[in-house]
């Protein structure tokens, strides 16, 4: 059985505890995370949810049935297969020493990302993108010295409304 | 008029048909208590708060309604928690009420605080901390809701103790519609064509049964789907009831300790219809050649019980009883032929499987226990509610009382747990007064909640407890017999209380037999006591359970006596 990423968009109600039923769920019964992200829909009762986890299809049924079957989930959708678009945020806290700065700042430029904090010897730079962009300025970075990097976890809408797999 | 958030609770139980809480008071809870002793409901005090949530147990399975106890915070709500997680794995509805610190100190490590809601999110099916009486009544509404519909289960409402005593209006909407919980009862018809179908084609069909029969009261609707098609029923130990074991399509139970035909049959089987089953382990224990000649159809109310463990061909989501109706319906002006003929085979194969390994064990000098529960089970007509406790007790109770009505096995059978049996009888009597209730129990699990003869005595509920003393912790010993080279480690319980004793030191009735010559006697004088009585039966110590099927093994690969 082949084990495949999968974009689980989850619709839930805003209420306290609820993230932690989702992630109990996970934890509880063996399921792997490997990003969350979470806020308030237009909404105010309702978050959504996107979560991303590697799974083989017996395993990604039973997620979805097991979440589907918590009070205070709406609804689930799992975005793998269908057309969608997913972003994710990530802040890099990259040294800038004075003979890598012009170096640095190119690529910036190249990859469209910003410069969003100057220090004596650092830069953060902010990136949006999916996951090749990221995977791929990470790597260009790298060996200048990345002090410490943050992301947000992937966050997908699909394309169309009414498409789903 | 403005009520004070007590006299909401009390008010809104009410609504719910609620005339009986099993419960244990303590800080958080008094202003409730205060309220409750002020109105009509019954309040059975347990001595251990595990025991209050088994008796809801006991409570909730013999009535077919809703158990309800109420607990304070912090010990009295952990202490709740193993009888929660019984609860939840037998899908059995409850609502518990437990007490919380005040909501300003909530967060502070305040005495006798603790995250009960955090604590028993795996184990209930919802849980709620009402933070604003406003929410309190609507609240109540929702957990008995959730409760007691679709898979039922255990809801937990923890309460702050200032918001008992705050005033409000009681606003309670007239039906509870929650957008992301809506349980399909219906089946899709054309998965149901597909069943009839695979019924006209079946040779040797076999039906597997499960709890979800008797969660839906669907033991009619299932008699008559067997009787019509004539196919062979077997239960797990969680349907026992769900058809009648007098009828001659029963088999017996299946799984573990199941009876060889059961097992034989689900092995070579080529159509399984399994209703509200889960699959567990215990009967599944090698799921790749679990009925692996069979199609199978898998009618559940719960989604995620389908596909789990074993993958089937026709799933079908929807409620046992509604489903079966529609099944017979389907059935109804369908032409099976003459289908005694055609199960001729099939059932000369069943009964060869019989006539080879029928449940049997050889009285001695020593007692047997099963002759006590064979016994028992003449003695009372098989018209008792048995309880048990967990291990040997729990599988020999299982095989040799032999149950035809749903409702009268009430077993901790997911969690499997010790010091089931006792308070799950207390409940049981509660419920039904004239019934004759019996916990079958062993040495052991006694000890574990045996705190509640006090219960049962102050309440004076005549429940029996038939204690089957092998002096062991039976079960695990049997393990180690088979599967540890008979190394006997820590399972001796040589150091018992004299069970006699016991029983009188609370108030109730003692009695022992420690001759085969004596069972007879001693149970005919504890049935008919119409007190809380213990019988002790010194059984032989080193009998086991069989047939067995090992752990992760093919169900058709079983030990034999
Ligand atoms: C609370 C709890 N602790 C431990 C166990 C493990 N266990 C299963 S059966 C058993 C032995 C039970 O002994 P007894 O009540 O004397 O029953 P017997 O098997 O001898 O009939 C034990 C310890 C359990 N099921 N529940
Ligand atoms: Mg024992």
């Amino acid at each position: 059985m082949t084990i495949e990423k999968h974009v689980l968009s989850i619709l839930v109600d805003n209420k306290p505890g609820v993230l932690s039923r989702i992630v109990g769920l996970f934890s509880g019964r063996g399921y792997n995370i490997e990003s969350l992200a979470v806020a308030e829909t237009m909404d105010p009762l309702v978050s959504r949810i996107t979560l991303v986890t590697k799974a083989d299809a017996p395993v990604i049924e039973q997620i979805e049935k097991q979440l589907n079957k918590l009070i205070n989930v709406i609804k689930v959708n799992d975005f793998t297969g269908a057309e969608y678009v997913q972003r994710e945020m990530v802040l890099i806290k990259v040294t800038a020493k004075s003979e890598h700065r012009a170096e640095i700042l190119r690529m910036v430029d190249i990859f469209r990302c910003k410069v969003v904090d100057v220090g004596i010897e650092h830069y953060i730079i902010e990136t949006t993108g999916d996951q090749s962009k990221i995977d791929a300025i990470l790597k260009l970075l790298k060996p200048i010295g990345i002090k410490e990097i943050v992301k947000t976890g992937i966050i997908a809408l699909l394309r169309d409304q009414y498409t789903k797999k | 008029m403005k009520l004070t958030g007590a006299q909401i609770l009390m008010r809104a139980l009410k609504e719910e048909g609620v005339d009986t809480i099993f419960g244990y008071p303590g800080g958080a809870v008094l202003d409730i208590y205060d309220e409750l002793a002020r109105t009509e409901m019954r309040h059975i005090l347990v001595r251990h708060e595990q025991g209050a949530v088994h008796a809801a147990d006991g409570y909730a399975r013999a009535a077919g309604k809703i158990g309800v106890c109420l607990v304070t915070s912090g010990p009295g709500a952990t202490n709740t928690v193993t009888g929660i997680a019984s609860a939840y794995m037998d899908s059995i509805p409850i609502v518990i009420i437990t007490g919380q610190v005040p909501t300003k100190l909530i967060g502070n490590d305040a005495f006798q605080e603790v995250d009960i809601v955090g604590i028993t999110r795996p184990c209930t099916k919802h849980n709620y901390l009402v933070k604003n009486i406003e929410d309190l009544a609507k609240t109540i509404k929702e957990a008995f809701y959730i409760a007691g519909s679709g898979r039922p289960g255990p809801v937990l409402i923890d309460i702050p103790k200032d918001i008992v005593n705050e005033l409000a209006e009681y606003i309670s909407p007239k039906k509870v519609r929650l957008r992301s919980y809506n349980p399909t009862y219906n089946p899709n018809i054309k998965q149901l064509n597909k069943v009839v179908k695979l019924l006209k084609k079946a040779k040797k069909p076999v039906i597997f049964a499960g709890g979800g029969i008797i969660l839906s009261k669907a033991h009619e609707e299932l008699t008559e789907f067997a009787r019509k098609t004539l196919i062979p029923v077997t239960a797990s130990l969680m349907g026992l009831g769900g058809f009648p074991a007098s009828d001659p399509l029963w088999l017996g139970m299946v799984g573990m300790h199941g009876t060889y035909r059961s097992n034989m049959a689900i092995g070579e089987c080529d159509l399984l219809i399994a209703v509200g089953v889960r699959f567990d382990d215990r009967v599944a224990g090698r799921t790749d050649t679990f009925a692996s000649n069979a199609e199978i159809v898998h009618i559940d109310i719960d989604p995620t019980s389908i596909q789990k463990n074993i993958s089937v061909s026709v799933p079908v989501v929807g409620d046992c009883k509604i489903t079966l109706n529609h099944l017979n319906n389907l059935i109804k002006n369908e032409d099976f032929g003459d289908i005694s003929q055609k199960r001729k085979k099939w059932f000369d194969k069943i009964n060869e499987w019989m006539n080879t390994m029928p449940l049997s064990y050889t009285q001695t000098d020593i007692i047997k226990p099963q002759y006590v529960v064979d016994k028992l089970y003449e003695l009372t007509k098989g018209k008792a509610i048995i309880t048990t406790e967990v291990g040997q007790n729990q599988m020999w109770a299982a095989q040799y009382y032999h149950f035809d009505e749903p409702n009268h096995f009430i077993t901790s059978g997911g969690l499997g747990c010790m010091g089931f049996g006792l308070p799950a009888a207390i409940g049981a009597q509660v419920a039904c007064p004239n019934k004759i209730v019996v916990d079958i129990a062993g040495d052991g699990s006694i000890q574990m909640n045996s705190q509640e003869l006090a219960t049962a005595v102050q309440y004076n509920l005549p429940i029996n407890i038939v204690i089957l003393n092998n002096q062991y912790l039976g079960m695990v010993r049997q393990w180690q017999e088979l599967f540890y080279d008979k190394r006997y480690s820590s399972t001796g319980m040589e150091h018992a209380p004299d069970f006699v004793k016991l029983a009188e030191a609370y108030g109730a009735v003692g009695l022992r037999a420690s001759k085969p010559e004596d069972v007879e006697r001693v149970l005919s004088e504890g049935l008919s006591s119409k007190k809380t009585v213990i019988m002790e039966f010194v059984v032989e110590r080193e009998e086991s359970v069989y047939p067995m099927v090992p752990a992760g093994a093919s169900i058709t690969e079983m030990l034999l006596v």
